[in-house]
């Protein structure tokens, strides 16, 4: 068989095989892609025409107040998880590394669970956890406060509390992530640590933490991405409310097109939100490269 | 010694109270779905000492939950399958073929990654009515099934197979759908099995873009109708509850089975995320 012959059949296999996803990809990826960005400079509304208006609906959503609110939202939210959820999925990843066999696996199972849970179950049972006359939780948050609290109709207690119900809901990844990353530290360096008298705190810090910091990193980031698209919880528990106080990116995205019916003004909100989250996944892929992992 | 013994148990027991603690809330609900109405609101005892299914039962046959099952499980099936296929040939290509374009189709695919997916939820609304798809099931799939992790995960498994392998297939006369199926695919069930469990209970668990596309009470997943019945039940937490669980189930149970493969999944996609 020539060579020319076979070159073409690789070319037809290679066609055959990546046919499917290339057409999905178009249909349903690239072209969705480009038709946000075109509509966007329009006024369309959600289903039909509408006309080319340039810059007009971004001039806009720079004036808008309820955009600041959202943006500041959901910057608000980042802060309320990103680092916490880090922080305790660190301090379980320690914990459970420590203990072996079953116990461990138990332990494990029991905070992974949540995560493979769907969104609505986890604020329906937050919801009647926090329930305003009969939650079990009311009896803390009246130790603390003296009364109880209707938590997600508060503007000062919504987005704490869905912050608590998103890193309860979503930390067990970053604990398996974490655990992943302590296995990897070679034992051989904690026995060297020890011969050298090393404290268990000069440990923490001298091996594993800096050995750590990698998978550290990767947690932070992907949790910064995660936590920036925020919807589900918050439509879910609060409405955005009260007071627009948990109205997000995402949640004025949704008003705005299903709601309100503007296409092109939503379509510039999810833009928005598209340029931030490719500009942190690019800050995202070079700190982790500065890192050494790539 | 006995000191060091003692202290670790200590810490055990400390490590599995916070465990407890983590999880209360899921006890909390199988303890409430299994009370009487009247009960939850008159006295509530934090011990599991009643076990009343009324609750689970009215569920099942005033609400339209069977119908979601068959919805959530249906599109999420559909959902696995189409991702897992379109993926692993995608990848093979990318891995083992060589043909113009195969470098930027890959860059591509890394790039996809950093779009956020509900960005486009509004193109991707207006697209499927032109296509005459809202309210359909293939309005629930299609747009779901642009999944370059699983792409990406294939790629590395492919790439790290022995190329003497390759080489006896194609004297034994094999073509590349043979080397596909019967060579490249079999020494990979493990990680098929990972991403087939990984992408399901992804795809169970979506709520936003059902959420958007599903427009009547008939059509909806389980995450999306169970958000109805909140409203219509009134004062109702047991019922809710049972409700919440009986949505949560499927996945509860699929995660204890194949809780290995779960662990695996997580980590391999992550992994390659970063």
């Amino acid at each position: 068989m020539s060579k020319s012959n076979r070159r073409r059949r690789e070319l037809r296999t290679a066609a055959l095989l990546t046919a499917p996803f290339l057409i999905l990809f178009s249909v349903f990826f690239l072209y969705p892609t480009y038709k946000v960005i075109a509509l966007s400079f329009t006024d369309s509304p959600l289903i039909g025409e509408g006309n080319w208006v340039g810059l007009a609906n971004y001039v806009e959503l720079f004036n808008d107040r309820l955009f600041y609110t959202s943006l500041w939202n959901n910057f608000y939210f980042v802060l309320l998880t990103v680092i916490p959820t880090t922080v305790i999925a660190l301090l379980i990843a320690l914990a459970v590394s420590r203990l072996k066999g079953r116990t461990q696996a138990l332990v494990l199972t029991m905070f992974f669970l949540p995560y493979v849970l769907p969104v609505s179950v986890v604020t329906m049972i937050w919801s009647w956890m926090l329930d305003f006359q009969f939650g079990i939780l009311q009896p803390l948050i009246e130790a603390v406060t003296g009364k109880p609290v209707p938590v997600f109709k508060n503007p000062y207690w919504v987005m704490p509390m869905i912050a608590v119900v998103t890193i309860w809901w979503t930390n067990g990844f970053n604990v398996l992530l974490l655990i992943a990353g302590l296995r990897n530290i070679p034992a051989d360096l904690y026995e060297a640590a020890a011969l050298d008298g090393a404290t268990p705190w000069q440990r923490f810090w001298r091996v594993t933490w800096p050995l750590l910091w990698p998978v550290t990193a990767l947690v932070l980031t992907l949790q910064l991405i995660l936590q920036l698209k925020i919807f589900d919880q918050v439509y879910l528990l609060s409405g955005g409310g009260p007071f627009n106080q948990s109205y997000v990116v995402l949640m004025q995205m949704y008003r705005e097109a299903f709601q309100l019916n503007n296409g092109g003004y939503a379509s510039a909100v999810a833009m928005v939100l598209f340029v931030l989250i490719v500009v942190v996944s690019i800050l995202q892929y070079q700190l982790l490269r500065i890192g050494g992992r790539k | 010694m006995t000191a060091k013994r003692a202290r670790n148990i200590a810490f055990t027991a400390l490590v599995l109270i916070a465990a407890a603690i983590w999880i209360f809330p899921l006890y909390w609900a199988l303890t409430t779905s299994l009370r009487s109405e009247n009960r939850i609101v008159s006295d509530a005892g934090i011990l599991m000492d009643e076990l009343n299914f009324s609750a689970y039962i009215d569920v099942l046959s005033t609400s339209k939950l069977p119908l979601w099952y068959l919805n959530s499980v249906g599109t999420s099936l559909i959902i696995t399958f189409l991702i897992l296929l379109t993926g692993m040939m995608c990848a093979y290509a990318l891995s083992q073929l060589r043909f113009p374009g195969r470098r930027a189709l890959y860059l591509l695919v890394v790039a996809s990654f950093m779009v956020p997916a509900p960005a486009l939820y509004v193109a991707q609304f207006v697209l499927m009515n032109d296509l005459d798809m809202v309210n359909t099931w293939w309005g629930i799939i299609l747009p779901q099934l642009i999944a370059p992790v699983v792409i990406i995960v294939y790629k590395q498994f492919f790439d790290a197979i022995p190329h003497e392998m390759r080489e006896a297939v194609l004297l034994d006369g094999g073509g590349e759908f043979t080397l596909l199926f019967k060579l490249y695919l079999p020494l990979n069930w493990g990680i098929t099995a990972a991403l087939s469990i990984i992408t399901f209970i992804g795809a169970w668990n979506n709520f936003f873009w059902p959420f958007l596309i599903v427009t009547s009470e008939g059509m909806m997943t389980i995450p999306v109708g169970i958000t109805q019945v909140t409203d219509s039940f009134g004062v109702a937490y047991a019922r809710m509850m049972a409700l919440a669980l009986l949505a949560a189930a499927p996945v509860i149970v699929g995660y204890l089975i194949f809780q290995k493969r779960v662990t695996e999944a997580v980590m391999i996609s992550a992994g390659v995320k970063g």
